[in-house]
C-alpha cells in the first residue's frame, strides 16, 4: 500500500538523545516507531554528557550574540570543514531546542530570578551554554526517555531493548527496506520492516579501546551500514577531550564546564616538583593556557588545549608525575557551595573514582578520545536563506535511499573539531527537525513497509544467522581470542591516530590494522551457548570496528595538513618570524597564500566507500559547503595573528566588494 | 593517582573472584572461583574484563566468560548494579582496593537477588521500567513544537527537583527494600507471547511500585505542567502496591548510589496521598 494512506513504520536504531528525539518526534507526527538499542535506552551513552546545550538567549543577545555568532564560532572552531548550511539551521533552532526541553522538565540550574542560567564554553565569548548540574547529557535524555515511555504507553512507540543491529534489509534497486537485529539474550535473529530507516548509534570510540566513550560506541552499527554501501565521511577527525581522569578500564571525562566555571590548568614550572600543589607558590606554576592564549585562557577550543597539554607533557617533560602523563585542573580556588551547585556531578566521579576531593586538591587529568566528528555521510536540501529545507526527505538521508543518520553518528555539524556543548545540541536537532523529512519521504513512496516481500527479509535474516553460527562453530582449530585483538587495535589506534599524526607511523599502522582485521575474522570464541552470548555479540563489534579503523587510518594518511583536531607537525604552517614591519607584511601576505591554496586542496570531506572485494576503504573528496561564512585562518594564539588577520581581512573585503551577494564576516576574532 | 588504602600494607600478587553464577533462567545457580593478576586501579568492572579475556577458572578449566551488564563506567547510565561482598552496588565504582580492605580473602559477585537472572551476573529489570510507566513518570507536554519557553523556576524549586532527577534507575533501593519482593514467572505451554507478556505486566502492578518510582512521582508532581497528572499519580499510589506498601525500613536511602533523599519523597507521597483521599472523599 502506499505509506500515504497509512502512518509511515520507522525503525529508529539507538536510543540516545539523537534516537529518542527522533522517535518522539515521529510517533507525534503519527508514525509507528520501532525502536532498536543494545541497552535500555535509559542508559544509553548521551547520559555521560555533562557540560550543557549551547544558543544564544536573551543575556548574550544584548551582548551583540545572535544565531549568526553562534554558526560562526562553531565554524570557526570546526576549521570550516562543516557544512554551513545544516550548522546555521542548528544555530537558529538552537533557541527552540532548549525551550523545548524546559517544557518537558529538565531541571536546568537556575538563576535567582528563575530564568534558566548559562555558563561559558570554550570557543566562544559569550556565555551560551545551558546546564542542569555537571549531567546535563543525563538530565536531557532522561526527559525525552520520559516522552518516549509515554509514547510507548500510548502505543506509537515499540522499543527493542537488548536487541543488537545487525544489518539492513534492501531491495534490488538498494533501498533500504528494513532493519535486521537480534535479541542479547535469546539471540533469536529478525526482521523489521520499515518505510525507513535511521541510524543514531552514536561515536566510535572504542575503536581505541579506552576512551570516554560507554562500553556499547564501538562504531558497529554505522560500519554496518558502510559496510553495505553507506558513505562514511571524515573519519580521521576524533576529537580527543582536553581533560579526563586516567582509568585502567575507561578514561573518564571531566566536563569543559569545570574551565567554564573558572577552573584553571597549570603544572609546575619545575618538573615533577616535588611539593603538595597547595604549597607551590603562584610564582612557581606555569598556567600554560593563559599565557599562551591571553583572549580565551582556558577556554581555547578543545583541540588546542589537548595539543598544548601533551605538549607540556611530552615535549616540555612538565607532566605533575614522572611515570604518567597528566596536569593540575585547579578548583580550589572556587566556593565550596558554588562548585557543588554546578559541577557537583563531575566532582562525585573525580571523587568516587580517584579518592581525592577535587574541591581541596586540583585533579589530574590528561586528554582521552572522546568524540566522531565524522560519521555516516548523509545528505541535505539548502533552502533559500542559507539553512536547511524544512521537511524535505533527503535531509540526512544517506547515500542508502531510505537510511537517515542523525546525532553523532552522522557527519555535518562539527567540522574538523567540535565546540564544546554543540554535540546535545546536534543531536536533539536532528533527531526533531528530520522527523517531518522522514514521514514526507515515506509517504512519496509507492511501496512501504507492508509490501516489502517476504524472501527479501527470509533472506536478510539468513545472512545474519549464517555470520552468527559461523563464529560460533567455524573457527575451531583457531586460538585468536576477540578481547586481546580489542586490546592491540586500541593500543595501534591511540598509539598513531590521536593528538600527533605521522605519516610512516600510520602506514605502518594501516599494514598492522590489516593483520588484526584478518585474525578477528577467524576468532575463536570460548562462549559458543545459544543464550546471552555477550562473546559472540562482542565478536561481530570487533569485526565491524575494522572498517571504521581503516578508512581514519586511510583519511589521516592522506591528508597532509593541520585542520581542527587533525595534527600532522610535518605539515604546520610557521609563525611569523622578522620583526621589522614590511617583512612582516610580506611573510603574512606568503602565509595567506600558503593558507589559501592549502585550503584549495583539502578543505573538502573525505568520503569513504567501502571496498567488499578488497577489503579496504576507498577515498575520495567531497566539497564542502561554506557558502554563508568565508573560511578564514584560524589563529588562536599563533605569533603574527593581527598581521595575518589584517592581510586576510583586506583580501576579504576586497572580494566582498567584488561580489556583492556574500555576506564578508570575516575577523570577528 | 587513587589515593591507595594506607591499610593495604602488602599488595596481593592475585585476587580471588567468587562468582555465583547460573546458565538461564529459572537454572541453578552455582559458585565458581577466578583467579587474576592485582593491578593498581583496578574496578570490579576491569576485574570481569580481565576474567573474560581468560575464560579458565583457578582450577584450569575452560569455561564461558561471565556475562553482566554495564555502560558509562563512571556511575551515570545505572547498569551495572550486583550485588558486591553482599552489599548491592554499581561495579564500575566499586573499587578492589577498597574491597579488599573489606575482605582481603577474595571478592564475592553476585546477580541482584530482586529480579529474575537472566544469565550469570545479568538480570531482567524490565519491571523497575515499568514502575516508571505505572506513576505516569513524564510531563504532559501538548506538543513537540516550539511553543516558547517553560515556565520560571525558582532556584529552590530546581534544587529540590534536580536530585530527584538524577535516578539513574540503577535498582540498589529496591535490592534493599524488604518489601519489594522478586516477582519471576515463567511461560507456560501454549501461551503465547503477548499473554505472558500481558500476565507479567499484571502481576507487576499488583506488586510494590518501589521507593524510585514513589519519588519520580514526587518528582513530576513538583513541576508546573508535570502536576497536571498530580491526581492520577496519587491514585496509583493509593492502590494496591502503592505508598502503603512501604514498611519503611529507610534501607533505600542508604544503599543509593546518588544519595538520592527517597525517605523524604517517601513521605511527601504518604501525606500527599492521604490528602488526595480526603479530598476525594469530600468530593463523592
Amino acid at each position: 500500500m502506499a505509506a500515504s494512506t497509512q502512518p509511515a513504520r520507522v525503525v529508529v536504531i539507538g536510543g540516545g538523545l539523537a534516537g529518542l528525539a527522533s522517535a518522539m518526534k515521529l510517533a507525534e507526527l503519527g508514525s509507528k516507531v520501532d525502536l532498536i538499542s543494545l541497552t535500555p535506552v535509559k542508559r544509553s551513552h548521551s547520559v555521560c554528557a555533562q557540560g550543557g546545550i549551547n544558543s544564544c538567549n536573551d543575556q548574550t543577545r544584548q551582548l551583540g550574540d545572535d544565531e549568526w555568532k553562534h554558526l560562526d564560532d562553531t565554524v570557526y572552531g570546526g576549521d570550516f570543514l562543516n557544512h554551513q548550511p545544516p550548522v546555521k539551521e542548528m544555530a537558529f533552532w538552537a533557541p527552540k531546542v532548549i525551550e523545548l526541553m524546559d517544557r518537558l522538565g529538565v531541571p536546568f540550574n537556575r538563576t535567582g530570578e528563575g530564568f534558566i542560567d548559562r555558563r561559558r564554553f570554550g570557543g566562544t565569548l559569550y556565555k551560551r551554554t545551558a546546564f542542569a548540574g555537571a549531567t546535563t547529557g543525563q538530565q536531557l535524555l532522561y526527559a525525552l526517555d520520559e516522552q518516549v515511555r509515554r509514547q510507548e504507553a500510548a502505543g506509537a512507540i515499540n522499543k527493542f531493548e537488548f536487541w543488537d543491529f545487525l544489518g539492513l534489509v534492501q531491495d534490488e534497486t538498494g533501498r533500504c527496506r528494513g532493519a535486521v537485529a537480534q535479541n542479547m539474550n535469546t539471540m533469536e535473529i529478525r526482521s523489521f520492516p520499515a518505510d525507513a530507516v535511521v541510524v543514531a548509534t552514536g561515536g566510535c570510540g572504542l575503536i581505541y579501546g579506552r576512551s570516554t566513550m560507554s562500553v556499547f560506541c564501538t562504531g558497529s552499527a554505522a560500519s554496518r551500514c558502510f559496510q553495505v554501501g553507506a558513505k562514511y565521511a571524515n573519519a580521521e577527525f576524533i576529537q580527543v577531550h582536553p581533560t579526563a581522569i586516567p582509568g585502567a578500564d575507561k578514561l573518564r571525562l571531566m566536563s569543559e564546564s569545570a574551565r567554564g566555571e573558572g577552573g584553571r590548568v597549570w603544572v609546575p614550572r619545575t618538573p615533577q616538583d616535588s611539593r603538595a600543589p597547595r604549597d607551590i607558590p603562584e610564582a612557581d606554576r606555569y598556567y600554560f593556557l593563559e599565557e599562551r592564549y591571553p583572549e580565551y585562557g582556558n577556554l581555547v577550543p578543545r583541540d588546542i588545549a589537548t595539543r598544548e597539554i601533551f605538549d607540556i607533557c611530552v615535549n616540555e617533560g612538565l607532566s605533575v608525575e614522572d611515570d604518567r602523563m597528566c596536569v593540575y585542573l585547579d578548583l580550589t580556588h572556587i566556593e565550596r557551595s558554588e562548585l557543588d551547585r554546578k559541577l557537583g556531578g563531575i566532582l562525585e566521579i573525580y571523587e568516587k573514582f580517584q579518592g581525592v576531593d577535587p574541591r581541596d586538591e586540583p585533579m589530574k587529568i590528561f586528554p582521552a578520545v572522546h568524540y566522531s566528528m565524522g560519521g555516516l555521510w548523509a545528505d541535505y536540501v539548502k533552502s533559500a536563506d542559507g539553512g536547511l529545507e524544512p521537511g524535505a526527505p533527503r535531509n540526512h538521508m544517506t547515500s542508502i535511499e531510505g537510511l537517515y543518520a542523525i546525532g553523532e553518528c552522522d557527519y555535518h555539524y562539527h567540522g574538523a573539531n567540535r565546540l564544546g556543548a554543540n554535540s546535545l545540541l546536534s543531536c536533539i536537532f536532528s533527531g526533531l527537525f528530520t522527523g517531518s523529512s522522514i514521514v514526507n519521504y515515506a509517504a512519496s513512496q509507492s511501496s512501504g513497509a507492508a509490501d516489502v516481500p517476504q524472501s527479501l527479509l527470509d533472506a536478510a535474516v539468513k545472512a545474519q544467522q549464517e555470520r552468527h553460527d559461523h563464529l560460533l562453530n567455524g573457527n575451531k582449530d583457531s586460538n585468536e581470542n576477540p578481547y586481546l585483538i580489542h586490546q592491540e587495535l586500541g593500543d595501534i589506534m591511540t598509539r598513531v591516530a590521536t593528538v600527533v599524526r605521522k605519516n610512516d607511523q600510520l602506514r605502518e599502522a594501516i599494514t598492522k590494522v590489516d593483520e588484526l582485521h584478518e585474525r578477528a575474522m577467524r576468532v575463536n570464541l570460548a562462549d559458543t551457548g545459544a543464550w546471552t552470548n555477550q562473546n559472540v555479540i562482542f565478536a561481530k563489534a570487533l569485526q565491524d570496528m575494522f572498517p571504521i579503523a581503516k578508512a581514519l587510518l586511510r583519511g589521516a594518511l592522506q591528508r597532509d595538513e593541520c585542520r581542527g583536531a587533525h595534527f600532522k607537525p610535518e605539515f604546520i604552517k610557521p609563525p611569523l618570524t622578522s620583526d621589522d614591519p614590511a617583512e612582516r607584511r610580506r611573510q603574512a601576505e606568503a602565509w595567506c597564500d600558503a593558507f589559501q591554496e592549502n585550503n584549495e586542496k583539502y578543505l573538502k570531506s573525505t568520503i569513504a566507500t567501502w571496498n567488499s572485494g578488497s577489503n579496504q576503504p576507498e577515498l575520495t573528496y567531497e566539497d564542502v559547503d561554506t557558502s554563508l561564512i568565508p573560511p578564514r585562518p584560524r589563529l588562536y594564539g599563533l605569533v603574527g595573528a593581527e598581521a595575518i588577520e589584517e592581510v586576510w581581512n583586506e583580501r576579504a573585503a576586497a572580494l566582498a566588494a567584488n561580489n556583492q551577494t556574500s555576506k564578508p564576516y570575516a575577523g570577528s576574532h | 593517582m587513587i589515593a591507595l588504602e594506607p591499610s593495604i600494607k602488602n599488595r596481593p600478587e592475585f585476587i580471588n573472584v567468587r562468582v555465583r553464577r547460573q546458565d538461564a533462567p529459572g537454572q541453578k545457580s552455582y559458585w565458581e572461583l577466578h583467579k587474576i593478576k592485582y593491578e593498581r586501579e583496578m574496578n570490579v568492572i576491569s576485574v570481569l574484563q580481565r576474567i573474560a579475556a581468560q575464560a579458565t577458572t583457578v582450577d584450569g578449566k575452560k569455561v564461558s566468560p561471565i556475562a553482566w551488564d554495564c555502560g558509562c563506567l563512571e556511575e551515570v547510565c545505572g547498569a551495572c548494579t550486583m550485588v558486591i561482598n553482599g552489599r548491592v552496588r554499581q561495579s564500575c565504582s566499586a573499587l578492589v582496593d577498597r574491597l579488599l580492605v573489606e575482605n582481603s580473602d577474595e571478592i564475592v559477585l553476585e546477580p541482584m537477588s530482586k529480579f529474575p537472572v537472566l544469565r550469570d551476573l545479568m538480570v531482567d529489570r524490565t519491571r523497575l521500567f515499568k514502575g516508571l510507566e505505572r506513576v505516569k513518570g513524564w510531563v504532559p507536554v501538548d506538543s513537540y513544537y516550539n511553543l516558547g519557553p517553560g515556565e520560571r523556576i525558582s532556584r529552590d524549586d530546581q534544587e529540590r527537583n534536580y536530585p530527584l532527577s538524577q535516578c539513574m534507575s540503577c535498582g540498589c533501593c529496591l535490592e534493599a527494600c524488604p518489601q519489594y519482593t522478586k516477582i519471576e514467572l515463567t511461560r507456560e505451554e501454549g501461551e503465547s507471547q503477548e499473554a505472558f507478556e500481558a500476565r507479567k505486566k499484571a502481576a507487576y502492578e499488583e506488586a510494590f511500585v518501589g521507593p524510585h518510582a514513589i519519588s519520580q512521582a514526587m518528582l513530576f508532581n513538583n513541576h508546573p505542567t508535570g502536576k497536571a497528572l498530580a491526581a492520577e499519580r496519587l491514585d496509583a499510589l493509593t492502590g494496591p502496591g502503592g505508598i502503603a506498601a512501604c514498611g519503611n525500613a529507610q534501607n533505600c536511602v542508604a544503599v543509593c548510589p546518588k544519595e538520592i533523599p527517597l525517605t523524604t519523597s517517601i513521605a511527601r507521597a504518604g501525606r500527599a496521598t492521604t490528602l488526595h483521599a480526603i479530598k476525594k472523599w469530600f468530593d463523592r
